[in-house]
């Protein structure tokens, strides 16, 4: 009698769980705001070249003087590094920001639509010195530019 | 909502936008001092900015953007454009809001 309970509260369980997941996935639980698919790999790698692979397909970037970085040499408070990102190279689809020596170094990724500028600014957390690198997608290649920041505090608030 | 601060002014055909949004931007790493335990991630995701109907920028986000984000972007257009600005977190919650170029 005990097993039997148990087997169907169990697969009662198993069933509830499985159609969330398939509600989720059919988009019948989307929240509140629905968002596009947020690339959960390249958010997740551990290193900069996985990202760019994950998030661009590719991690092998030409180095360009056409993308420019503005961001402080020394950042006092690693908590709140303003970045800033300007390209004059054609056809730039989208620009990826990242902190070399952050955990999960993808920071953001910008999708340049309709009459876009290649030009974003924002405010992005470093955990300690590194890189801040922007690689800019155009035309089915990739360039970067990278600079060095100095962080004194680090930005996780750890 | 009211999390959204923006303006956006247009200069010589180019629109310049800035807008500040409050926002935790937990990574999900830090660990709340008083109880010890671990403050669970809430961030952006996904920012959206709109012009008539069509979409200008999509920003993709993680918790190393930080707290209340800073962000600010340029796209061709004209005065009196209605610019939308659109956030979603991590945790199905949003906000938008609406602005005149000037």
């Amino acid at each position: 009698m005990n097993a039997n309970i148990k087997r169907r509260l169990f697969l009662k369980g198993s069933v509830a769980a499985g159609t969330i997941g398939v509600a989720v996935g059919a988009g019948l639980l989307t929240p509140q705001v629905v968002m596009a698919s947020w690339p959960k790999d390249a958010f997740g790698a551990k290193k900069t070249e996985d990202a760019l692979s994950s998030l661009m397909g590719g991690s092998a970037t030409t180095p360009s003087e056409d993308i420019k970085i503005k961001a402080p040499d020394i950042a006092e408070n690693g908590a709140v590094v303003p970045v800033s990102i300007e390209s004059s190279l054609n056809g730039i689809e989208s620009i990826a920001l990242l902190a070399s020596a952050n955990g999960t170094p993808l920071v953001a990724s910008f999708n340049m639509g309709k009459g876009a500028n290649a030009s974003v600014s924002t405010r992005i957390k470093m955990g300690k010195t590194g890189d801040v690198i922007a690689v800019c997608k155009a035309g089915g290649k990739m360039f970067s530019a990278r600079k060095g920041v100095k962080v004194t505090i680090g930005g996780c608030g750890g | 909502m009211a999390s959204i601060k923006m303006k956006a002014k247009e200069k010589k055909g180019v629109v310049t936008v800035k807008a500040l949004i409050t926002h935790p931007m937990e990574t999900g790493l830090r660990k709340d001092k008083k109880t010890g335990q671990v403050v669970p991630a809430h961030f952006i995701n996904e920012v959206k900015a709109e012009v008539g109907g069509e979409t200008v920028l999509t920003c993709l986000w993680s918790g190393g953007i930080s707290k209340n984000p800073y962000l600010s972007f340029e796209y061709l257009g004209s005065k009196g454009d209605e610019l939308k600005l659109t956030w979603a977190d991590n945790m199905g919650k949003g906000d938008s809001k609406v602005a005149k170029v000037k």
